[in-house]
């Protein structure tokens, strides 16, 4: 029980796509493929960026793996990783939330996402990546939470911010506070924006629910993983409500990209590659930069022009420290 | 807790009404479920029928400019107390073949770019927006979905997030999943009494979280959805009252509470200057949530 991830609004098992985290577990470190049931040892799997070397499924990986994978050296440091899920509505359904959550942090992760600062093929970012294994990727405040303070730390070092996300939507245990943090991401996306900075999008497997239709669909460029589900309602919810029978490739990042909802499918080997060398179409020579800021200064009066000097690494530090705990009070809700 | 009564016999109820709400704060089971059925009433005033009450100017708008018409979201520009006001609502049917006209409530992606059309000639025209939130969530279909439900919710939250002109949401019915909240990133957002906001809808919760179709009751217990508790965690800013008995009873009451609410809020919203206005509500949204913090990791 305690395995299954909850509070998801998606899908069924398909035979072509199987749910994340169900790839059969062998004995010892073997593990096999669930579309092709070739078999791999852990080290080949990971050497392969988790994805099946027979067949290119891609399995699902922890957000500690994507961090690893994507950094120079595998060297991250984490942002805001002190945060933890509460309790704000007592909530029961099947099992307590505490225990779920209880449960999810003892195989490993503190949250459905991890934030942090780190270096792809030399190129300065801020990642935030979520991890389908916490609670089915659900976001709630601690998800919200991270995320905003992600943008917040990609506006101060002034750096592109990069989202993996694997999130079946809105943690439900935690009612219409995380309904809110959609709304959260949204606030985080314009500041970021205003600091006159990418944010650049890759859509895992599965990617539906408020994760889809908040700050996942506002990506500058849209990348998404082969095969992976994204919708704002799952093919259940369709099926049950409109009676419709859909296509088995129904929200697949294949069709998106025909219906012009992400910009390419990118196989997960190849997106060191393909983030380092758009982070460096991105990248602004030194002095392209200065000049900007006099021009937004000249333009967009003072608020703007704050957030972009607040944008360039070495004269933000100077203008500004980094907010400390006593300026933000962003949890007055938690009162338990 | 910010109330617009005027005549206090009325005021004073409510008033003991709702702080008798707040007061208990593990509502019960019976409470919560009684507020979602009056949220629900069919007979409960809709969008049009509080404009024509408070806007008998009103021109309504229809398409997205793009592919079509969604009849679950009415939108248009009306005449209020002497100013030009656009409102954005979520509509619902009263009659069977009207309940199907209005697709039940649920939104599809063509309201949410009409919504974001009207958003788009408020900047232009400075003119203040009021949007009126009443879903059960978003239509889940595949061609909404093919044609972008998500990104348009998601738009529709960032446009309204960097409008300079004053808004106001209110949820007048249920406000459920993200499909209300397209709509309710807003200056001040605003509860009546017998409203519900919430992540989902207690029958889909039920099946989802319980596995079982006939959990709703225990669902709505569990996310205490009411309006007070909304504003108890800083969801709702203020709860407008409603006719004893609930906004069905007297729909000219109802609107005559709204008005109250509505025509002061703008006033003062308009006394900011536009930068504070969004500064203000960047930050009431970014506080928002609950979260603990650990030590020594
Ligand atoms: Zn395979």
């Amino acid at each position: 029980m305690s395995r299954r991830p909850i509070s998801v609004s998606i899908d069924r098992l398909r035979g072509k796509r199987p749910d994340a985290g169900t790839a059969r577990r062998l004995p010892g470190d073997e593990r096999s493929c669930p579309r092709c049931q070739s078999h791999f040892r852990a080290d080949e799997i990971d050497r392969n960026c988790y994805v099946c070397a027979v067949c290119d499924y891609h399995f699902p990986m922890t957000a500690r793996q994507r961090l690893d994978h994507l950094a120079d050296d595998g060297t991250w440091q984490e942002i805001a990783g002190e945060l933890r899920a509460s309790d704000p509505l007592r909530f029961v359904d099947l099992q307590p939330y505490t225990e779920r959550v209880r449960s999810a942090e003892a195989k490993g992760a503190t949250e459905a996402i991890t934030s942090a600062s780190l270096a792809i093929q030399g190129q300065p970012c801020v990642v935030a990546a979520m991890d389908f294994g916490f609670l089915g990727g659900s976001m709630g405040s601690v998800v919200g939470e991270r995320f905003a303070r992600a943008a917040e730390e990609a506006v101060a070092q002034g750096v592109p911010l990069i989202s993996i996300t694997a999130s079946g939507g809105a943690r439900m245990q935690e009612g219409v506070l995380a309904l809110m943090q959609m709304a959260k991401t949204i606030v985080a996306l314009d500041e970021l924006g205003d600091a006159g900075l990418p944010f650049v999008m890759v859509l895992a497997h599965p990617t539906t629910g408020g994760v889809w239709a908040s700050f996942a669909s506002l990506g500058d460029v849209t990348y998404a993983e082969p095969g992976a589900l994204i919708a704002f309602s799952g093919p259940r919810v369709i099926e049950q409500t409109t009676r419709e029978k859909l296509p088995a490739d129904f929200g697949m990042a294949e069709r998106q990209l025909e219906h012009g909802h992400v910009d390419a499918v990118v196989d997960r080997r190849e997106l060191p590659a393909r983030l380092g060398r758009l982070l460096a179409i991105f990248a602004r020579p030194a002095h392209d930069e200065a000049q900007s800021l006099a021009s937004q200064l000249a333009q967009n009066g003072s608020e703007r022009a704050a957030r972009v000097a607040q944008a360039l690494p070495g004269l933000s530090r100077r203008l500004r420290g980094r907010p400390g705990a006593e300026d933000l009070n962003p949890h007055p809700a938690d009162d338990a | 807790m910010s109330t617009s009564t005027s005549s206090s016999g009325r005021g004073g109820r409510f008033v003991r009404r709702i702080a008798d709400r707040l007061h208990h704060t593990e509502t019960a089971t019976g409470d919560v479920w009684d507020a979602i059925q009056l949220a629900r009433h069919q007979d409960r005033p809709y969008p049009l029928d509080y404009i024509a009450r408070l806007m008998p100017e009103f021109e309504e708008l229809h398409g997205d400019r793009l592919k079509g018409d969604d009849p679950a979201i009415v939108a248009g520009i009306g005449r209020y107390h002497g100013a030009p006001l656009a409102v954005i609502g979520q509509q619902k049917g009263r009659d069977a073949q009207d309940r199907a006209y209005r697709n039940f409530g649920m939104s599809s992606p063509e309201g949410y770019r009409k919504g974001m059309r009207l958003m788009d000639m408020c900047e232009r025209l400075n003119i203040p927006l009021v949007t009126l939130i009443d879903t059960p969530g978003a239509f889940p279909g595949a061609d909404a979905e093919e044609r972008g439900q998500g990104g348009a919710i998601a738009r529709s939250m960032m446009m309204m997030l960097r409008l300079p002109v004053p808004t106001v949401a209110v949820v007048i019915g249920e406000g459920s999943s993200g499909g209300a909240l397209a709509l309710g990133v807003a200056d001040r957002v605003v509860m009546l009494e017998n409203a519900t906001y919430s992540v989902i809808s207690p029958e889909g919760a039920s099946a989802i979280l319980w596995r079982d179709a006939g959990k709703a009751k225990l669902a709505a217990a569990a996310f205490k959805p009411t309006a007070a508790n909304c504003y108890r965690w800083g969801v709702a800013d203020a709860v407008v009252p409603e006719p004893e008995g609930g906004a069905h009873v007297e729909y000219d009451e109802a609107a005559r509470l709204l008005d109250g609410y509505l025509s002061r809020t703008i006033r003062e919203l308009q006394a900011l200057p536009h930068t504070e206005r969004r500064r203000q509500r960047r930050e009431r949204f970014r506080r928002l949530g609950a979260v603990r913090e650990v030590t020594g990791t």
